[in-house]
C-alpha cells in the first residue's frame, strides 16, 4: 500500500508534467500530428513518388520563395493585423535589383536595393495603416494592387534575365544546391525562421506583438508602443517579401513582372494551418514552418496519388476547413 | 511641503464631454491619497492623465517639482509610477509571467528577454504576495481561466512589484473577497509605512477613509472639496457624500 502512494506520486507528477506540455502545445503538437499524417497518406497513395527524393527536393526548392514570407507575415497576424500586399513587394523589390543592378553594376547592391526597397514599402504600409487609422486588409488591398500597377508601369509588362548572375556569389550562396542536393533557398528558409522564432518569443518586440493582439488596449495602457510596434512589423513582411521575390527570381533565372501572383492564398493558408489565430494574440513559428510545407506539398501529392490537377482545389479546400476547424476545437478545449 | 506629485488647472474633454475642468490636484511625499466622487466624475481621467496615458488638454504636470512635457506611459513609469486600472489592463491569452510584466519586460540592453529571470520572479510573487500554492497555477499558466478576484490579483501584485514611489489603484478591491480586500488595504498601509505614496479610488467611502491620509472629492470634473481624514469622521464624510451627490456642493 505504502510502496504504491510512494510510486504514484513521481508517476501523477510525471503525468501532471505531460498534460501541461500538451496543453501548452497542443497546436504545435496538432499540426505536426496533421503533417504526419498527410504524409503517411501520400507515402501509401504514392510510394514511388514519396519515398523517392525528387518530391523532397522539388519541395524544398519552390516552398521557401513564398515561405520566407509567411513566417513573419504570421507576426502581423498574431498582432492582429494582416497583409495582402506582399505578393506585390516581391516585385517591386526585384524591380529595385534590377535597377540597382543597372545602374552600378553590383549584384550586391542589387540585392541590398532590393531589401531596402521592401522594407521602405512595407513600413509605407504600416505607416498608412498605423497612422491614418485604415484597417489593414483594406490597406493591403489598395497596396497590393498599387505597387503591381507601379512595376507594370516601370517594367511595361517586360521580364529581364538573370542569366549574368551565373557563378556569382549572390546566387550561389543564395539559391544553389548545397552538397549537390539541398536548394540553399531551404537553409535561408530555416534561418528566417530562426531569426523570427528569436523575435517572437525572446525579444521585447515580439512579447509586444502578442500582447498587442491580445488586448491592445492593455498594451496601450501598460505603455507598449503599440503604433510602432504594428509598422515595424509591416516593414518586416517587406524585407521578407522582396528576399522571396530575389530567391525565387535567381533560382529561375528570371524576373516575371507578375512575381509572386499565386502566392497569396499559399501563403495565408499556411499561416492559418499553423494555427495563427485570425483574431491575433496567439501563433507560432514553428506551426507555419510545417503549415508551409504541408500546403507546399498538398499539389504535387494529389497528382503523384493519381488523381487529376481538377482535385486539387478541392482537396485544398478541405485541408485547410478542417484543419482550421481541428484548431478552433483544441483552442476552446485548453481553456 | 514635498510633492511628489503637483497637477495644474488641468483640463480634458473627449469630444463634447468636458471630463476635467481646471483641477488641481497634489500628492505629498509620503502621503495616501483617497479620491471620491460618482460614476463619471472624472476620477478615472484624472488617473490616467498621471499614468501619461491621456494628454491633458491644458495645464501642467510636476513630478518632484519638476515639470514635465508629453507625459508617455513610460515616462510615467521611469518616474516611479505604477498603476491598477479600473479596466485591469491584462491579456487574457498570455501567461501570468507575461501580464505580470506586461509593457516592463525585463530584457537586456539588445531588448532580449530574460525570460527565466522573469519566470522566477513570478513564482516569487506567487507565492509571497499572491499566496497562490495549487500546482494547477504556474507563472506559465494563461490566465484566461483565472477568477474575476485572481486577475485583479495579478493586476495589483504587477502594480506593487516594481516599487514605485507612486502607486495609483483605480477601484482595486472591485470583485475582491472580503479577505482579499483586507489584504489589499493592508498593502495600502504598507506603501505609507515604505515612505512611499499612493492615489487610492474605490466607491466604498469606509475603505478610502480608513487607509487615506488626505481625501479629494470630484464632482463632474471638478474639485468639490478635500478633507484630511484626521478632521473628520466617517460619518461625516459619508454625510458629505451623500450632499455632493444631490446638490454638486458639500456643505
Ligand atoms: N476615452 C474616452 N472617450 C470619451 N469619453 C470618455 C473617455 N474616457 C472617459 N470619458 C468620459 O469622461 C467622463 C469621466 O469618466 P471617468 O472614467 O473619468 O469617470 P470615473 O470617475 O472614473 O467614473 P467611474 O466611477 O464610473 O469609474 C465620463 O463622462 C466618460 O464618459
Ligand atoms: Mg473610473
Amino acid at each position: 500500500m505504502t510502496a504504491r502512494v510512494e510510486n504514484s506520486k513521481p508517476e501523477r507528477a510525471r503525468y501532471a508534467a505531460l498534460t501541461q506540455f500538451a496543453r501548452r502545445n497542443g497546436l504545435q503538437i496538432g499540426i505536426v500530428g496533421v503533417m504526419l499524417g498527410i504524409w503517411l497518406l501520400f507515402i501509401i497513395g504514392a510510394p514511388e513518388t514519396f519515398l523517392k527524393k525528387d518530391i523532397y527536393r522539388a519541395l524544398m526548392t519552390s516552398v521557401p520563395y513564398w515561405g520566407v514570407i509567411a513566417l513573419p507575415l504570421t507576426m502581423v497576424i498574431i498582432a492582429g493585423d494582416i497583409d495582402l500586399s506582399f505578393i506585390s513587394i516581391m516585385a517591386v523589390g526585384m524591380v529595385a535589383f534590377w535597377e540597382g543592378y543597372d545602374l552600378t553594376n553590383s549584384l550586391g547592391i542589387a540585392f541590398a536595393a532590393a531589401l531596402v526597397s521592401g522594407f521602405l514599402v512595407g513600413l509605407l504600409n504600416g505607416i498608412i495603416i498605423v497612422k491614418m487609422g485604415i484597417p489593414s486588409l483594406i490597406a493591403t488591398i489598395g497596396t497590393q494592387f498599387f505597387w503591381r500597377g507601379v512595376v507594370e508601369v516601370v517594367r511595361r509588362g517586360q521580364g529581364e534575365s538573370l542569366t549574368l548572375a551565373r557563378d556569382t556569389v549572390l546566387r550561389d550562396v543564395l539559391v544553389s544546391k548545397v552538397g549537390g542536393y539541398v536548394p540553399a533557398q531551404v537553409i535561408w528558409m530555416i534561418l528566417v525562421a530562426l531569426v523570427v522564432w528569436f523575435i517572437l518569443n525572446r525579444h521585447k518586440l515580439g512579447a509586444h506583438t502578442y500582447l498587442i493582439g491580445d488586448n491592445e488596449g492593455s498594451a496601450r495602457l501598460m505603455g507598449v508602443n503599440v503604433d510602432r510596434t504594428r509598422m515595424l512589423l509591416f516593414a518586416l513582411v517587406g524585407v521578407a517579401s522582396a528576399f522571396g521575390g530575389v530567391l525565387q527570381s535567381l533560382d529561375v533565372w528570371y524576373f516575371w513582372p507578375n512575381l509572386g501572383e499565386g502566392y497569396l492564398m499559399n501563403t495565408l493558408a499556411a499561416v492559418f494551418l499553423g494555427g495563427t489565430s485570425v483574431f491575433g494574440g496567439t501563433g507560432t513559428i514553428l506551426g507555419t514552418f510545417v503549415g508551409c510545407f504541408i500546403i507546399g506539398a498538398i499539389q504535387p501529392g494529389i497528382i503523384a496519388v493519381g488523381l487529376t490537377g481538377y482535385w486539387t482545389k478541392l482537396i485544398y479546400g478541405l485541408i485547410i476547413t478542417v484543419s482550421v476547424a481541428m484548431h478552433a476545437i483544441v483552442r476552446r478545449r485548453m481553456e | 511641503m514635498d510633492y511628489i506629485l503637483e497637477m495644474r488647472d488641468i483640463t480634458k474633454s473627449f469630444g463634447e464631454v468636458q471630463s476635467l475642468r481646471n483641477v488641481n490636484f497634489r500628492v505629498a511625499a509620503n502621503e495616501i491619497v483617497g479620491l471620491l466622487g460618482d460614476n463619471g466624475a472624472g476620477k478615472s481621467t484624472l488617473i490616467k492623465i498621471i499614468t501619461g496615458y491621456h494628454r491633458p488638454d491644458s495645464g501642467e504636470i510636476l513630478f518632484r517639482g519638476q515639470k514635465v512635457e508629453d507625459l508617455t506611459v513610460p515616462k510615467a513609469r521611469a518616474l516611479g509610477v505604477e498603476t491598477v486600472y479600473q479596466e485591469r489592463a491584462l491579456a487574457d491569452l498570455q501567461t501570468l509571467w507575461r501580464n505580470i510584466f506586461l509593457g516592463r519586460e525585463l530584457s537586456n540592453r539588445f531588448g532580449v528577454l530574460q525570460v527565466k529571470r522573469m519566470k522566477e520572479e513570478t513564482h516569487r510573487l506567487m507565492v509571497e504576495q499572491m499566496g497562490y500554492t495549487s500546482s494547477a497555477v504556474n507563472p506559465d499558466s494563461v490566465i484566461k481561466t483565472f477568477s474575476g478576484g485572481e486577475k485583479q490579483g495579478v493586476a495589483i501584485t504587477r502594480a506593487l512589484y516594481f516599487h514605485a514611489e507612486l502607486v495609483i489603484l483605480d477601484e482595486p478591491t472591485m470583485g475582491l473577497s472580503l479577505h482579499e480586500t483586507r489584504k489589499l488595504l493592508n498593502f495600502v498601509r504598507d506603501i505609507k509605512v515604505a515612505g512611499k505614496s499612493a492615489v487610492f479610488i474605490d466607491h466604498n467611502v469606509f475603505h478610502v477613509y480608513s487607509v487615506a491620509d488626505r481625501v479629494v472629492v470630484l464632482d463632474r470634473g471638478q474639485i468639490a472639496g478635500e478633507f484630511l481624514t484626521k478632521d473628520i469622521t466617517h460619518d461625516e464624510l459619508m454625510e458629505k457624500m451623500y450632499r455632493v451627490a444631490q446638490t454638486g456642493s458639500l456643505d
